[in-house]
């Protein structure tokens, strides 16, 4: 067990961490969007951002590894742009991740966005602020909640993703290996121990982070 | 300078068209008077910009806030206005003194006319500084977003029924300090209400609003003692006198008040000799004889008038409303019956006659 080769680990909690920062920036504006628009278009966004919820994490896979190969309409640009690949990398599997954890980070910031209301916005700018001011010092208060249950369940199920970041990822060691992935082949060489280790492991931080945030949410009221 | 409010909006929401134009004193107390659907919050959002109208107007003094033929629009926060909404609205992250500040803070310093310490003492708001909005009464809650409000020094302070959310008691601890802003501060209000209680203690100036238009505008005396207006006040329909208490009658319970057509006995009220008092007087309490009645009736308030306008209302199969002038305006609700027994016209001497208790709801002190 002293052998462990923990780089997975730290591969995964990166990977987790990065893609959590990304997704509360990126799902704050759509998630606000998609809770105030009345365009026919919202529902269309709402579908899309839904999708990785049912669709087999294959099929996400496989698109994202056209899309992100060589000649596709995000790999092309950016190897033009950067001079390197994104399928097999790590920046592949951060926008591969992105993707697949996105409802996870909108839907809970929708919700609170929607209990929520315009009503303290509007309330604050009667009061002299701003909209991004009323937005920071109102909205984002009132919304913690909201937003610490969207951080945690995309950081924990991009953590425990696999289909998706096998497919694009692949499981380069250090680069893309991250632990779902390390103990499905620690599994497949029979290395049971190790596969153990860092399955209790995976499944025990797991559960902690989550009783944390149910402890939180429960002695901390609603606002509304 | 211009000191007037002048706002003009034409706009269709779902289901709901506004037509409204307002030019108002800027100063006092404006009441928007309506019923519930009639468009009075909706108008006061557009005075807030809250709304945005296609074809809007507004100016406050020199200052236009909206005009879209020259496709100027200030934002809210940009309009120095302050806002109270029906419920209190705290902001419920933040202490009482949080929400307080909020607007004191994004208000620059050479544009702040109220201190804390003022606002904590007119609102007496001073114990509650510390403690979370949802530890406080609404009584409470509502006192401290009208303080919040006052903080941001607006240069219009707009109310949206402020005491619809308030139980009758609440409503009794609010409202005089409502009264209180209007004594003590300089700042216009307007003020929307559905309550002719609560209109008839704190208005200057009445708009009358009915689906989505303004029906008129003018003050509070006069405006409830025109003929046309009264079918919207129904039932509540009568003039309002401002009076000034001359004598009390302890042993009768009785108040003698005086205004500058005569005099008029009241329950005994409560308030010194000399104070002001604005009595309503409603259309149906207020009888109509020929002859001065003697010594023979129970009627106590016996005035002389002239009829000055009879109307008689298509929907209204068995009464009619009358005019009387008894050196101001007085409105009267008779039967048809006897509006024929009587044959009166305009221009006819009669005598109003108004009993003293059926003035028991109708006084407010001002």
């Amino acid at each position: 067990m002293s052998n462990i080769d923990f780089s997975p680990v730290w591969l995964t909690l990166q990977l987790a961490t990065v893609t959590t920062v990304i997704l509360l920036l990126l799902a704050t504006p759509l998630a606000w969007w998609l809770a105030n628009s009345r365009s026919r278009w919202a529902a269309v966004v709402e579908t899309v951002v839904a999708l990785p919820l049912v669709l087999p994490p294959t099929v996400l896979g496989f698109y994202l590894l056209l899309a992100l190969g060589a000649n596709g309409v995000i790999g092309g640009p950016w190897s033009e742009l950067t001079g390197s690949a994104l399928v097999f990398t790590f920046s592949g599997l951060v926008i591969a991740s992105v993707l697949y954890s996105l409802p996870f980070v909108v839907q809970p910031l929708q919700n609170a966005f929607a209990a929520i209301g315009r009503k303290p916005l509007e309330v604050a700018c009667c009061l002299r602020a701003s909209f991004v001011d009323a937005f920071v010092t109102v909205m984002l208060p009132l919304a913690k909640r909201g937003y610490i249950t969207a951080a945690v369940l995309g950081f924990t199920h991009t953590m425990g993703e696999f289909g998706v970041v096998l497919m694009v990822g692949g499981s380069i060691p250090g680069e893309t290996q991250v632990l779902s992935i390390a103990i499905y082949e620690h599994v497949e060489v029979l290395d049971y121990s190790t596969a153990h280790a860092l399955s209790f492991g995976l499944l025990a931080f797991t559960f902690v982070v989550l009783l944390m945030v149910y402890i939180f949410n429960r002695r901390n009221p609603v606002y509304e | 300078m211009n000191n007037r409010l002048q706002a003009s909006f034409d706009v269709s929401f779902a289901g709901f068209d506004l037509n409204a134009a307002l030019d108002l004193p800027a100063r006092g107390v404006t009441t928007l008077f309506g019923p519930s659907g009639s468009g009075k919050s909706t108008l006061l959002r557009c005075l807030a910009g809250l709304e945005r109208s296609q074809s809007g107007f507004m100016q406050l003094g020199d200052a236009v806030w909206q005009d879209e033929s020259k496709n100027i629009f200030l934002p809210t926060q940009q309009r120095g206005l302050g806002y109270v909404f029906q419920e209190p609205r705290l902001f419920n992250h933040l202490s009482v003194r949080g929400n307080l500040e909020y607007g004191f803070k994004r208000t620059p310093v050479n544009q702040r006319r109220l201190g804390l310490d003022q606002v904590l003492e007119l609102l007496a708001l001073a114990h509650l500084l510390e403690r979370k909005p949802r530890n406080l009464s609404l009584g409470e809650q509502q006192r401290v977003a009208i303080g919040r409000a006052l903080l941001a020094s607006p240069k219009l302070l707009l109310m949206d029924e402020p005491l619809a959310s308030l139980d009758i008691a609440r409503k009794r601890e609010v409202l005089p300090f409502i009264r209180k802003l209007h004594d003590e501060l300089d700042i216009p209000v307007v003020y929307v209400s559905h309550s002719l209680q609560e209109v008839l203690q704190i208005t200057d100036t009445m708009v009358l609003m009915r689906d989505g238009k303004t029906v008129a505008t003018g003050p509070l005396t006069e405006l409830c003692s025109e003929l046309e207006l009264s079918q919207y006040l129904g039932d509540m329909s009568g003039s309002v006198l401002e009076t000034t208490v001359a004598a009390h009658e302890p042993e009768f319970a009785l108040s003698r008040l005086t205004f500058n057509a005569g005099q008029l006995y009241v329950p005994l009220q409560n308030c010194a000799v000399g104070h002001g008092l604005r009595v309503h007087v409603l259309a149906r309490n207020v009888g109509i004889a020929l002859e001065k009645p003697q010594a023979t009736t129970s009627f106590l308030n016996i005035l002389e008038a002239t009829v000055a306008e009879v109307s008689l209302p298509e929907a209204d199969k068995h009464s009619v409303q009358i005019k009387l002038d008894v050196g101001v305006p007085l409105l009267a609700n008779i039967s048809r019956k006897s509006l024929h027994t009587l044959s009166l016209a305009p221009g006819q001497k009669v005598y109003a006659l108004i009993k003293a208790v059926s003035l028991a709801q109708e006084l407010v002190e001002v």
